[in-house]
Formats: structure tokens, sequence, C-alpha cells
């Protein structure tokens, strides 16, 4: 089993992810995507299974389709990473699939867009579609700041600023839930704390270990098996209506979760991935 | 040892430092990225990116 970590910057995670494999005493190469050049021609590559571990979403997003078109399985799948790396198609995946989620509209033009954020009242959150760790989302509590906000968008952004994703805002308590699915389980989760109403940890929010209720797993697995399924981080607001799904990210990162659950999460990503090597290579056979 | 490229300060990597980690000048606090580990090899560190992420 010879295993390619497509990777460029290498995080805590990435890190723990090669300790994992050298214990394991794993094959595995490095794919750095900064060195990385696909010919489209190719038909075969050196690794029976990619890991993907890219910082950059669309170097992963293209990066896994060639793989994936061509029989090289990923962890996760180019299908996956499209889904989850925007969120219009994350939070369309989820409702389609019955997962609650809060209540989103997506608009093209800051007219359509302010009626949009009228008719769901406020606070109401902008984010861009594409983007991650709690960057560039906003909260309007009115009507001014919403115009702002719409024509600041419109103006100073690409033309991808001009989706804009309106979601509903739920009040959390001051936390929201990280779980973390392998497959088809909730292996564990933490909450994360903050005063602000971002709750990213790369925002400083803090975190503590959260049980994974039947509930919580329950909705979870759903989450990821409606995004496409894999290897998953869920992140879950508990809300007047009860447990909802903001958002799944697929390269997850869960440096502070390790030591608060005490859940090896390092490892048990390296065995499901090379799980779902030695899958394809027997059914290769 | 590699030198800080900004201050000048002596940069000392850690037994486990991996090709492509982020590192942080002890003196003056600049990232850096390490390049290479034999030799060691240090660059600043890339900018955050509008698509990166988790």
């Amino acid at each position: 089993m010879r295993l390619g970590l497509l990777c460029s910057i290498i995080r805590t995670e990435e890190k723990l992810i090669l300790q994992a494999l050298r214990d394991r005493g794993v094959e595995f190469e490095k794919i750095d995507d900064r060195q990385l050049s696909l010919d489209l021609h190719t038909e075969t590559f050196p690794w029976d299974v990619v890991l993907e571990r890219a910082v950059n979403h669309a170097r992963a997003l293209h990066t896994l389709k060639i793989f994936n078109d061509r029989g090289l399985p990923t962890v996760n799948t180019w299908d996956v990473a499209n889904v989850c790396g925007d969120k219009v198609l994350t939070s369309n995946a989820l409702e389609r699939a019955h997962v609650l989620t809060p209540r989103t509209i997506v608009a093209y033009t800051p007219d359509s867009a302010l009626a949009a954020i009228e008719s769901m009242g406020y606070p109401v959150v902008l984010k861009p579609a594409v983007g991650s760790w709690g960057r560039l989302i906003a909260r309007a509590n009115d009507r001014h700041a919403a115009e702002a906000l719409l024509e600041h968008k419109q103006i100073l952004g690409s033309y991808h600023h001009s989706i804009f994703y309106i979601q509903e805002y739920v009040e959390k308590g001051g936390r929201d839930i990280r779980a973390f699915v392998v497959g088809d389980q909730t292996i564990c989760a933490i909450y994360r704390m903050s005063d602000h109403w971002i709750t990213n940890t790369a925002r400083g929010a803090t975190t503590a270990n959260c049980p994974v209720t039947d509930e919580l797993n329950a909705i979870c697995v759903a989450a990821a098996r409606a995004v496409g399924g894999g290897i998953l981080a869920v992140d879950v607001f508990e809300s007047e209506r009860g447990l909802q799904v903001n958002e799944v990210n697929y390269t997850m990162e869960f440096r502070n979760s390790i030591g608060v659950t005490g859940v090896p999460i390092h490892a048990r990503i390296v065995d499901y991935t090379l799980s779902v090597g030695e899958a394809a290579t027997t059914a290769a056979r | 040892m590699p030198k800080c490229l900004e201050c000048d300060a002596e940069i000392t990597l850690k037994a486990d430092v991996e090709a492509g980690e982020i590192i942080d000048c002890p003196d003056c606090g600049t990232e850096f990225e390490v390049r290479s580990v034999d030799p060691p090899t240090l660059d600043h560190a890339p900018q955050e990116e509008e698509d990166w992420g988790e």
C-alpha cells in the first residue's frame, strides 16, 4: 500500500498524521501541491490511495478531480470537497437530505439580497460561499449594515463575493459543537466556546469535550452522508429548534481536539484512509 | 543552525521538525516555512490566501 499525502504547508494536523503513518510503517510520499504538475494525459499514479490535506481549497478540488477520474481513490473525494468547499452546495445538500440546518437564502444582486434579508429579519449572517476559519463572515443587525455589506461585497470582491449567502442568525448560547465523523461514526466532539458570536478556534474560541449522544451522532452521520461521506468535521448549533448543522469541513483541523477528547483523531484518519486504499486494491484484483 | 532572515537570530529546529512546517523566530516573531530539513533551509512563510482553510 503506497499512500500519497496531498499537502503544502505542514500544520500540526499533518505533522500528527505523518507520525501516525511512520508508526504504522506505511509507505507514503508527501505530494506538495506547490511542486505538483498534473499531465491530463496521464492515466496512472504511483499511489494506491491519496489522503487530501491541502490548505488551498481550489488546488485540492482540481487535484482530487484529476485523481478520482483516473481511478485513484482519495480521502476525501472530489464530490465531497466540491460540496463542502461551497457553503451554498453544503446547505443545499443538508436541506435536501432533511438535515436540520439554519434557514439560508442565496441571491445574486444587492437588491434581491436586501429583499431576502428583510424577509428573514435581523440579525442576519452573510458569508462568502467559499471560505473558512470564520473569514469574512458578517452579522448585520439592521438594514443600514446590510446595505453597506452588500455594496462592499459587490464592489470590493471578485465575482464570487456577489453570490450572497444569507443565513438565519442562530442564538447558540456562546458555543457550538465541532463533531468529527470518520466513515459512519461520530468518533468524538468538542464544544467551542467564545464571547464572540463566531466560535471558530481559529478566532480564539476555547474547547472542551462534548459527549457524543445518540442524537448528536445521528445528525452528524446524516450530515456526513448528505455531503458524500468520508472524514468530515461537522459544525453543529444547539438551538431552540434542536441540533442544527451549520457547515461541514472536508480537511478537518483537530489540533485542539485530541487532548480534550482523548481520541487519536489523526490515527483514525490514517486507518480509515488505509481501509479505503485496501478496498480499492482488492476490488481492482 | 539556520538564521532568521529578518533579525539574524539563530533558530533552533526541533528534532521532529517537518519540511513544510511553519515556525516563528523566537526573537522577532517572523514566520518562516522550513523548506528543507537537511540542510535546514528557511523561507518566509506563505501568506494566507482567500481559499485557505479546512
